[in-house]
């Protein structure tokens, strides 16, 4: 029997044999948006990925935002790799810093529409500081938080999202540790917009990304999205589609729900827009007084 | 503010120079010895349409003069020690991704909280080692308050020129000194700004360098659909983890620094050219050396200082050129327990010995015990025991 050798997708033999094979590209509506060179992606069969990927993209689409003048920042994880797909201004962080990041290119190119997109562990584990305060600051830019509930990349190790008693490769024994309510984490630093929704969700996500494309400000969606490799198959999820019909089954859409009080924590999962609000911007309000010293230093 | 000259602290001329030089993006988080900078930018931002950020922490400080920088503009930030110990893995992977960026590190007295008012140079090896893996780095060292505003401003062409973040590596006393500062007009001012390129989107390559090893720089919003990674990426930008690819990058990296080091590396001789024993000292520390030559050569020793101003890349072909042509030593006088005196040692290629003033932190050397420990030297030296 032969050992069968993982494949390497950025290998330049492997680049070079996939070179002229019709692989499908270009016959999707969506595939200028991505880099054809990069083109297989990593990401598991059953992984919630591509569709918060295609989501956002459609929703991109539907605001009528300019290639050109759009950017995504990610950090490090499998949803850290979202950046390196798009055929846009695209940055890979380091682990944690994406949100800093963006604060920069934002403030730095006020032109440039900016989604940070990553996921649980990235975000508010290692990066958590920088999420309440980028929301506190109420920059003016978009979170997309994949979150599937471990450490996917790594190979499924227990997170900030992980549901207490969920087994994990760091916690073989059953978890003790209570999960992040991330809608309430926003909300409760500032976030103008808080959404929640599963992949299962696609045309309420994809109205959601829309919304918050267009808003100002600092707005936060949430996706719970499968990871049969990393956490499923450990947590009776051995599919995509069984994480499908889990969300299928358990979630129920509130609008305006309170969002300190749809903690995820294995049982039944509350979706919908639970924050939308409006509040001047980190810009808008630094513009106004830097815009007052000047006139009073009578300086253009 | 208006060409001239004026009475001011090294900390005030640092953000003076950045502004004079372009800086129009600033993020920082407040840090003794070094607040004094952010503090100046606060209140000269608003004038100059610049964006001042206080950030979170050192962490977000980095990563958003990176972001900054990424979307055209010419970006700070400023720190100490333990600040600059976090800011670690993003100098790496602004190294990695040839972001240009100016960071400002104000030395204090460690290891971890150490002496938070007063002066160290702790952090020589740190600017160089500090961050994982192999790099090449410049980092600047200012003695004066007038070095703070004129290295400040040369640390951000290097930046632009070679893209790459570069440190200003000055110390508490430099910082909070308060002297003399001729701010030149925009006239005199050489301001140096990132190659951008010449060809259409679809020819782009991103991290495809000219002859001199620095690739031209797209900014975000420019239409020219760029993407940066930390992982090991090929020519287009996109992550390739290979050994060739590898190979190739960390090497134009480390080259890039190497093979231009003629252009960056600067460093000051005096009273060198007849001397018997030369003492290595930068910063603050080279202050003293200085009062000390004098001294020495009063006492009727022949004694120069040779000081590093870019700390690295290091001044080494001179520093060997003068041990093979007959030099009784080297004196490395620093305020840490002896770093750059290895870099002297390697040097030397053992052509002539290298001795260590160490001193821990808190207050610089005297000039005093300097031409003691010279004497010893100049006189002693290659008898039994001494010096």
């Amino acid at each position: 029997m032969s050992i069968r050798k993982s494949r390497n997708y950025f290998s330049p033999e492997y680049m070079s044999q996939q070179k002229g094979k019709d692989m499908g590209y270009g016959l999707h509506p969506l595939d200028d948006y991505l880099r054809k060179d990069r083109i297989p992606h990593i990401w598991c069969p059953g992984c919630g990925l591509g569709v918060v990927l295609s989501s956002f993209l459609r929703a991109l689409e539907n605001t009528g935002i300019p290639m050109e003048k759009t950017a995504v920042v990610s950090g490090i994880g499998c949803t850290g790799r979202v950046a390196g797909y798009l055929n846009i201004d695209s940055f890979h962080l380091t682990h944690g810093r994406a949100i800093p990041f963006a604060t920069g290119l934002k403030i730095g190119n006020p032109h440039m529409m900016t989604t940070v997109f990553s996921g649980d562990g990235d975000l508010f584990a290692i990066g958590g500081n920088h999420f309440i305060h980028a929301a506190r600051r109420n920059v003016d830019f978009n979170v997309i938080c994949v979150n599937n509930f471990n450490f996917g990349m790594t190979g499924g190790q227990s997170g900030p999202t992980t549901p207490t008693e969920a087994t994990t490769t760091t916690t073989p024994f059953g978890g003790f540790e209570h999960p992040f309510n991330l809608p309430g984490v926003a909300a409760g630093s500032g976030a103008v917009y808080v959404a929640r929704w599963t992949t299962y969700h696609v045309e309420a996500l994809i109205n959601s990304l829309e919304e918050a494309l267009n808003k100002k400000g600092f707005c936060f969606i949430e996706v719970l999205a499968p990871c049969p490799t990393g956490y499923g198959r450990r947590t009776g999820q051995k599919t995509g589609k069984d994480t499908m019909k889990y969300y299928r089954d358990n979630s129920r859409i509130e609008h305006g729900a309170d969002p300190t009080k749809v903690s995820l924590d294995g049982g039944e999962i509350v979706v919908g827009k639970f924050v939308d609000r409006d509040a001047p911007t980190y810009q808008e309000r630094r513009g106004e007084i830097f815009q007052a010293i000047r006139d009073k230093m009578g300086v253009k | 503010m208006k060409p001239g000259t004026y009475f001011m602290d090294g900390n005030t001329a640092c953000a003076e120079a950045a502004i004079a030089v372009g800086c129009t993006f600033f993020a920082s988080y407040p840090i003794t010895p070094a607040t004094e900078i952010l503090e100046r930018m606060a209140l000269r931002f608003p004038e100059i349409h610049g964006s001042y950020l206080q950030m979170e922490d050192e962490l977000a400080s980095i990563a958003a003069i990176m972001g900054a920088s990424w979307a055209g503009r010419k970006a700070m930030t400023s720190t100490s020690g333990p600040g600059f110990s976090l800011m670690m893995e993003n100098y790496g992977f602004a190294l990695m991704t040839e972001t240009p960026c100016v960071i400002v590190n104000v030395m204090r007295g460690g290891p971890s909280t150490g002496l938070p008012t007063m002066v160290a140079q702790g952090d020589v090896m740190q600017t160089r080692w500090g961050t994982h893996g192999d790099v090449g780095v410049v980092v600047y060292c200012p003695a004066s308050p007038q070095e703070m505003f004129d290295l400040t401003v040369e640390a951000f062409n290097t930046a632009e020129k070679y893209r790459l973040p570069v440190v200003l590596l000055s110390d508490a006393m430099v910082a909070h000194m308060t002297e003399k500062v001729v701010i030149p007009s925009k006239e005199e001012l050489t301001v140096v700004d990132r190659k951008k390129p010449t060809t259409s989107p679809d020819d782009y390559l991103p991290y495809c360098p000219d002859e001199d090893l620095v690739p031209p720089m797209a900014c975000a919003g420019e239409g020219f659909g760029i993407h940066v990674t930390g992982l090991t990426h090929d020519e287009r930008g996109y992550p390739s983890v290979d050994e060739e690819t590898q190979t190739y990058l960390v090497t134009r990296l480390i080259n890039k620094i190497r093979k231009n080091s003629h252009d960056i590396l600067r460093y000051e001789e005096y009273r060198t050219e007849d001397a018997d024993v030369i003492v290595v000292a930068y910063g603050s520390v080279s202050r003293s050396a200085r009062e000390a030559v004098d001294m020495a050569r009063e006492e009727g020793m022949k004694v120069g200082m040779l000081r590093p101003v870019t700390i690295w890349p290091f001044p080494e072909d001179r520093i060997g050129e003068l041990a093979i042509n007959g030099l009784k030593a080297f004196l490395v006088a620093e305020i840490n327990f002896g770093q750059m005196v290895y870099e002297v040692q390697r040097c030397t290629e053992g052509h002539c010995p290298t001795y260590l003033s160490p001193r821990m932190g808190g207050s610089i050397h005297t000039p005093e015990e300097l031409v003691e420990r010279l004497y010893g030297i100049y006189h002693h030296e290659g008898e039994e025991g001494a010096p």
